[in-house]
Order: structure tokens, then sequence, then C-alpha cells
């Protein structure tokens, strides 16, 4: 209580010093996040509204954004990338996040014996970076080595093996699913520690009511850990429209077969960047990643102002 | 714990389901470790088998350390993450005090602003972040990545200390105030020391980004000098693509640092995933 006072003392005084350490302790970082994060996101949103005209940067408007969502040139691209985006995170969705629900309330049955060992191992992927499990599974699925029709054949499925990650119709899915494998620790660790901090009373309750089982795990478990599923989903979202290095590995910068597993952030690169014969066209990449800011904010904002503040929150 | 009540039938299929997705989940890299001590032939032809003393071949591990530079890799690797993890814990650590520790105008708006970064990629500035590294010469420097990691930590390490430091008491703090410590002494001397664990959990999930990131060692430090490993082994492979000794052996060194380091720290990093609900 004094030290409450002591400090409103402090604060009401209006003729102390410059507190310039406050000044000394916030600079560093200030400095080095607007310079290199804030500025030149800033600048990207800005340049997506010039292009070169006659060799001189010329403000244009959002007539980039017309060539980008109309032209014959870069439209197609476009469409099919976001397209293929919003699949990409479908699939993570539907499997990633169910599954991710799934092992973390198996693991939080008390006094499950190897409970860390389970958790340990299943989170491991998470670690590696995308070039590794990329190169992995490109060998794994690869007809040379015959790992996958081998697996496939001791099941009876032998038939149904193909080069999946080179057929257009598949690879996306394909991509999709190594993406899932690697990352569907994180919807785990995040639902597991929200499932553990449901308070043992409430569960107690339940099981008095009758409750247990799968109606208890639907009923009471599912709902109090809702708040966790929205922040694994908001997670899953905006790191799936920025996503590019699995891509990348597992396809290449052309996001082969025939551009089935282009998505905006493979687009982003080759456009601003160049690759091969393509020139990199600074205006144009500075559009698409104007695009893909305006989707994250989207999704950020809805999550933020439309779910996260409607769903009911319980304070134990 | 009054609840432990569960059939044997029921944790039997818990068991076999867990156990079945911990499978799925170590399969392909044991399986990749594995083959890379083996030669050629026992590669292809028993893949699942364990490499004996007549398979056993060390040839794709020398091959890889003859042609590609990976201990110069590691080392940029090693330079940037360790740097970077400083810097972004140093400026994170001191704009948290501030922010927490004090009342003055536009705090909350400070905290706002810098609590952008934790939900916008810092990958979308990329067109401008070349430029202006362009600008300044940096690009194919270790500067360059440094720079943008360090960017790239701040927010998460300021949100996450700023709650730590909060529950650093008044009284301590106040009373090195009384003693005559100086406000820097207070934060470097007093604080510092006791968000510590906080610290550690900070630099532990900001190192797996920066550690294996592409993108930007691709677009800003693609060089041969200043090459990452995560960079140098996608190269790498990539030009081995046939020779399967190699690739394996290249896959399994940038795997086992990860690995040997997620085995030491792994507690650390799950309690700090959960929270600390995971005891």
């Amino acid at each position: 209580m004094r030290n409450a006072m002591i400090s409103e003392d402090e604060v009401s005084v209006p003729k102390r010093s410059t507190r310039w350490h406050i000044l000394v302790f916030l600079l560093p970082a200030f400095i080095v996040y607007s310079a290199v994060m804030i500025l030149p996101l800033i600048e990207t949103l800005r340049l997506s509204l010039f292009n070169t005209v006659d060799g001189q940067p010329t403000f244009v408007g959002l007539a980039n954004f017309g060539v980008l969502f109309g032209d014959e040139r870069w439209a197609a691209d476009f469409w099919r990338a976001l397209k293929n985006n919003f699949v990409f995170f479908a699939i993570h969705m539907l499997i990633q996040n169910p599954l991710g629900i799934a092992l973390a309330a198996m693991l939080s049955i008390p006094k499950l014996r190897l409970a860390t060992f389970y958790r340990t191992a299943i989170f491991m992927p998470t670690i590696l970076s995308f070039v590794i499990v990329g190169f992995i599974w490109k060998l794994i699925l690869s007809p040379i080595w015959g790992i996958t029709p081998f697996f496939m054949d001791i099941v009876g499925l032998k038939w149904m093996f193909g080069p999946w990650l080179g057929k257009p119709g598949s690879a996306l899915i394909t991509v999709s699913l190594i993406s899932v494998w690697q990352n569907v620790g994180i919807p785990m660790m995040l639902i597991y520690a929200a499932l553990l901090n449901i308070p043992d009373e409430v569960i107690e309750a339940a099981e008095c009511d009758g409750i247990t089982g799968w109606s208890q795990f639907w009923k009471i478990k599912l709902p109090l850990v809702l708040p966790a599923i929205g922040m694994v989903s908001i997670l899953t979202f905006v790191g799936n429209f920025n996503a590019f290095d699995l891509i990348y590995t597992v396809q290449g910068a052309l996001a082969g077969p025939d551009g089935s597993t282009d998505i905006l952030g493979t687009l982003l690169y080759r456009t601003f960047f160049g690759f091969q014969l393509q020139l990199g066209d600074r205006s144009m990449g500075a559009t698409i990643a104007t695009v893909m800011f305006l989707i994250i904010l989207a999704g950020v904002s809805l999550y933020l102002f439309g779910i996260q503040r409607r769903v009911r929150r319980y304070q134990f | 714990m009054s609840k432990a009540r569960i059939s044997p039938l029921r944790s039997g299929f818990v068991h076999l389901a867990l156990a079945g997705y911990t499978v799925v989940a170590l399969f392909p890299v044991v399986l990749t470790i594995f083959n890379s001590f083996k030669d050629k032939n026992a590669i292809f032809r028993t893949p699942l088998a364990l490499p004996t003393a007549e398979t056993f071949s060390l040839i794709g591990y020398t091959t890889v350390l003859k042609q590609g530079d990976f201990i110069g890799y590691f080392q940029n690797s090693l330079i940037v993450t360790v740097v970077s993890i400083f810097f972004a814990l140093l400026f994170g650590a001191m704009a948290a005090f501030a922010l927490s520790e004090y009342r003055f105008r536009g705090n909350t708006l400070m905290g706002l602003y810098l609590a952008i970064g934790i939900m916008i990629p810092i990958r979308l500035g990329t067109v401008a972040i070349l430029q202006g590294m362009v600008a300044a010469g940096l690009v194919n420097t270790l500067t360059a990545l440094i720079l943008v990691y360090t960017a790239q930590g701040l927010p998460l390490a300021i949100f996450i200390l700023s709650e730590f430091m909060r529950t650093v008491s008044d009284d301590l703090k106040n009373a090195g105030r009384i003693d005559g410590l100086s406000e820097y002494a207070i934060f470097f001397r007093l604080v510092l020391p006791l968000v510590r664990p906080a610290m550690a959990t900070v630099a532990v999930f900001t190192m797996i980004p920066i550690w294996n990131d592409l993108w930007f060692p691709l677009i800003l430090a693609p060089g041969e000098a200043t090459k990452t490993v995560t960079l140098g082994s996608q190269v790498f492979i990539g030009q081995f693509v046939t020779n399967w000794n190699a690739v394996l052996a290249a896959l399994s060194l940038a795997i086992f640092p990860v690995l040997i380091l997620y085995v030491i720290f792994s507690r650390q990093l799950i309690r700090g995933i959960t929270a600390g609900a995971v005891k």
C-alpha cells in the first residue's frame, strides 16, 4: 500500500527532471525494430502504388493491383496462387488442428505413463527446418527409393502409390500433408497446455453429474479450450499465408509441377527476386506483398475483434 | 488428482494411438540418420535395416565434408543466431523494463506499436529490406541477417519479458533506489538476474525460427562466405540429388546439432510454449 502511494507521489510531481533513462531503455529496441521492420513494411506498401514509367518511378495509384488482378500475364498466376494458398490453409485447419486436439486430449489423460516421451517425440519435427523436412519427405516419397510403396504393399494398397509430388493433381495435397506432419506439434502443445489448465474441480463436478469419457470431452473440455483453438487457428492462418520455405525446397521456385503448388510466398519470391528467365520486378513484388499483408491483417483483425471477443472465457 | 479411473482397455487404445503417431513423427528422421551410415547398395536393398559391420560406410560424410564448406556454414549460422538472440534479449529486456516499470505518456501506444510484429511477419517487408540493405552496402554480410533477426525477435521478447518484469517485487527495486542505485543499476543488477528463467525461455524459442530460416539467407546473404547451414544444405543437396550417400549425410549433419540441443532443452522449450502449464 505504501509503495503504491510513493509511486503515486512520484508521478504527480511534475517538476522532476526529464527521465532520460526511459528513453535510453526504449531507444535501441525502437530504432532496430522501426528501421528494419516497420519502415520497410510501410515502404513496401508505398512501393505498391508506384511503377517504373519511362525509366522514372511514377505514382500509378492502384494500377499495379489492377494488373495483378486482371492483366493476363499476372492474373492467372495470382489467382492460382491465392486459391492454392486457401487449399493449403484448409488442409491445415481440417487435418493438422483436429489431429493436434486429439493428440493433446490423449496426452492430458491424468497419470498417463510415457506422456513426457510421447510429447517430446511428437513435437520433434516442429523444430527441424523446412529444408530438412522437405528433403527427407522427398526421399521417402521417391519411387526410386521405394520406402512408401514398400509400406503400402504391407497394407495391400500398393496400387494406390504414385509419384504424388510429381503429379499436378496430388502435389499440393502432398506438400500440405508434409507441412501438417511437421507442424502438428504446435496445436498439440498449445491445446495440451489449455487442457492442463482446466481446474480439477470442474472435472470432478462433471464426474459427479455423471459426465465422463467422450461426453466429458465434448461438453466440458472442448468448450473450455476454445480460446486456445482460436489462437491456434490464427497462428496457422498467418503461418500459411506467409509460407515459402517448404514449397521452395520440395518443388523449387517454380512450385511445380506446372505451378500446381504455387502459393503467395513462392509467387512473391519469383516476382520480386526474379528466377531464371524472369527478371525481378520490384513494384509488382511490393504489390503482392501488400496483398499478403492485407490478407493477414484481415485475418488477424477478424480474430482480435470478431472471434477473440466473442469466445466466452472462463476465469478460474 | 482423484480422477485416474480409466479402464485398461481405453488406456491400451490411447497408448496404441500415441505410440503409433510417435512412430510416424520419428520414423522419417531415424530412417535418414540410419541410412546415412550405410553404403549405397545397402541404402537401396535394405533401407529399413540398421547399418551392420558389412554395410557401414562413411562415404557420404567424407563427400559432404570435402565438397561443401559445412564447417563454415555452421559457423555462420552460429554467429547469426547467437548475436541476434543476444541483441534481441538485451534490447527487448531494456524496452520491456521501460514499459513495465515506468508510467509515461505514450506507454500503451508504444507497447502496441512494438507488438505489431508478433502477428505481422517481417517477411512482408522484404522488398524494401533488400533495397535498404543494398543502399547500406550490407548485402552478403552476416550483419544484414543479424539486424533482420534482431528486429524479428524483439516483439515477442518484449511482450513476454514485460509480463515477467511486472512480477518483480517493487519493494526490492525501491530498496535499491533508497540505497542510491541508479535506474540502470536497478535494471542490470536487480531485475535482469531475476528474469533469467524467462530470458532462457525466450532465447530457446527465438532461436528455432532464426536457425531454420531459408528466406532471408536466400535473399540477403546467398554468397558462399555467408551461407547459413539451412541455405548451405539446401543448395548442396540440390546439387547432389543423385548422390544418395551425400544427400543423407548432409541431412543428418543438419539434423544432429538441432536434435542434440532439443534433447537437452526440450523441457524448457515445452514449458515455455505451454506457459508453465507443463511441469
